[in-house]
């Protein structure tokens, strides 16, 4: 019988991989809020119009350079670390000093100026981006058909997520990275750069959402409002996870994928809010949320 | 002998001995002023004492060399160098090495990586291995959490950190705070050594049992200002004005 609780196997597993490939953009994103957050202490609400500028900024690549994909992946995350560079030194920057009520105004604010230029200029249709042809076509799994596509989204994913927590958890720029985090003032005094480490720690993190952007840009309508309609599930994600927390929220962010892959199989109709009924339990049980410390 | 290349020496004059000059120093925390013009210096491997009562601005006056307080006014002149408009990785560079009164050891680092944290700022600093027999508990709880340590071997282990770097000016925070009368004891024998190795060292201490027997000079802080200079010769005659200004 090729059927668990009367879903045939390949639906569910087929779900199962998109609530990975979903997951893996969750991860990503959670993982740049989470490391800039560590950082800088601020919620950086801009995150999901970074992810839409990655996205634009790939459509756009090859419709005004003609740099395919491969260009884009490399490129791209790195305009969207300098936009966001540009945006820590003139803005950001000013605010460390408040309360960090404050930072998240000015990237909310941010945030809707962003799309809104995008929107001016390109309007709210969203436009197709073609998977790379070496990507294309599915891996015969024997059990399943798998979409090269969609490995390939994941083992990205799964790697840099990988790569991002043995640098801060296991080199000597990681240290750097984990003693600012814990004490700026005093890091700075022993000689170490705090200033530019929150700089690039920024581009870093927003470098990641525009590298999630790149990576969606073959798998949904690229358009200016695809950072919002993602970015509200992502801050459950770090909720859930625990603000602040690295691996939390890399396990975090595909295991709800995964649920809302699975939920969209069992019971459609919960699956756009399983993710906030899931908040809702953990902040009931575990304020700080799974993986956060509590205070 | 040749200077490092971000340090060059000044020019030889009167000064030239002087590690560490403080003139006029005004800081501030926000709107609340409070250095009212330190003025002292330290010379080259000399080893000096900030004395005065909780609240006279000794901490405050070690942050502001470090650049840690708001806005500072005045001159500190570190090794030849002016430092007072620069920012706290720029003066620790000089080579110079702060050990906070809180100790500032990090709960997220293991007891090794708090010591092999701070990048080198000089080119004579202590290897790990002379750290360790320095410091033998370190060597037994090198990979205990920060915060796991006792606070006698937290402030061992803020030492040793500063002491790996190169650093040539110490400045000290209250170190012999809050610790066993043996732990004390350690870290007078350390101070002295420290000494005898040339390092340049300006402590804060309110232990004035501590710091007597180790500073060349010992200077009492007031309000913000140095109120008295006391040399380590004069310390019996002026004994009852120590007395009644630190309040002991």
């Amino acid at each position: 019988m090729n059927e668990i609780f009367g879903v045939p196997l390949p639906a569910l597993l087929g779900q199962l991989t998109l609530g990975l490939v979903n997951g893996s953009f969750y991860a990503m994103l959670s993982l740049g809020l989470a490391v800039i957050f560590g950082m800088l202490h601020i919620i950086n609400f801009s995150h999901g119009a970074c992810y839409m500028m990655g996205a634009m900024f790939t459509w756009m690549a090859l419709e005004y350079l003609g740099l395919g994909y491969w260009w884009a992946l490399l490129l791209v995350p790195l305009g969207v670390a300098v936009v966001g560079i540009v945006l820590e030194r003139l803005l950001l920057r000013r605010l460390y000093r408040f309360d960090y009520l404050y930072a998240l105004l000015l990237t909310f604010g941010l945030a809707l100026m962003i799309e809104g230029g995008f929107r001016q200029v390109f309007g709210v249709a969203g436009q197709p981006y073609a998977i790379p042809e070496a990507l294309g076509g599915a891996f015969d799994l024997g059990f399943m058909m798998l979409p090269r596509y969609r490995a390939w989204v994941i083992a990205v994913s799964l790697t840099v997520c990988l790569f991002t927590w043995f640098v801060i958890e296991k080199t000597r720029l990681g240290a750097y990275l984990r003693a600012a985090t814990e004490n700026p003032r005093l890091t700075q005094a022993f000689g170490i750069n705090v200033p530019l480490m929150v700089m690039l720690t920024y581009g870093f993190g927003v470098g990641l959402a525009g590298l999630a952007g790149v990576l969606a840009a073959p798998t949904a309508q690229v358009g200016p409002l695809m950072g919002s309609n993602l970015i509200i599930v992502v801050f459950a994600v770090v909720v859930i996870g625990g603000m602040g927390s690295i691996l939390g929220s890399v396990l975090t962010g595909l295991g709800l994928g995964v649920v809302e892959g699975l939920t969209k199989v069992f019971y459609p109709e919960a699956s756009a809010v399983v993710v906030f009924v899931i908040m809702a339990v953990v902040l009931w049980f575990r304020p700080a949320g799974l993986f956060g410390k509590e205070a | 002998m040749n200077p490092p290349l971000f340090n060059p020496v000044a020019a030889p004059d009167a000064h030239a001995t002087e590690y560490l000059r403080v003139s006029s120093l005004h800081a501030f925390y926000g709107e609340s002023h409070v250095l009212h013009g330190m003025d002292f210096s330290v010379r080259r491997g000399e080893c000096v004492a900030l004395l005065g009562r909780n609240g006279s601005g000794r901490t405050t006056t070690l942050r502001a060399i470090m650049g840690l307080t708001g806005k500072r006014t005045g001159s500190i002149m570190i090794n030849g160098r002016e430092a007072v408009d620069l920012p706290p990785h720029k003066i620790a560079q000089l080579g110079v090495g702060y050990c906070p009164e809180e100790r500032g050891i990090y709960a997220g680092l293991s007891c090794e990586e708090n010591l092999l944290l701070p990048p080198l700022v000089g080119s004579s600093g202590m290897g790990i291995d002379e750290l360790y027999a320095m410091f033998p508990n370190l060597a037994e709880r090198r990979h205990s959490p920060g915060t796991r340590m006792s606070g006698g071997e937290q402030q061992m282990l803020a030492m040793a950190r500063i002491l790996r770097t190169g650093a040539r000016l110490l400045l000290l925070d209250e170190i012999s705070e809050g610790l066993a009368p043996v732990i004390v004891q350690r870290l007078a024998e350390v101070i002295a050594t420290l000494k005898a190795r040339g390092f340049t060292i300006l402590l804060v201490e309110q232990n004035f049992r501590f710091a007597a027997p180790l500073a060349d000079r010992l200077f009492v802080v007031e309000h913000g200002q140095v109120v008295a200079e006391i040399a380590q010769h004069e310390l019996q005659e002026k004994r009852a004005f120590l007395q009644e200004a630190l309040g002991v």
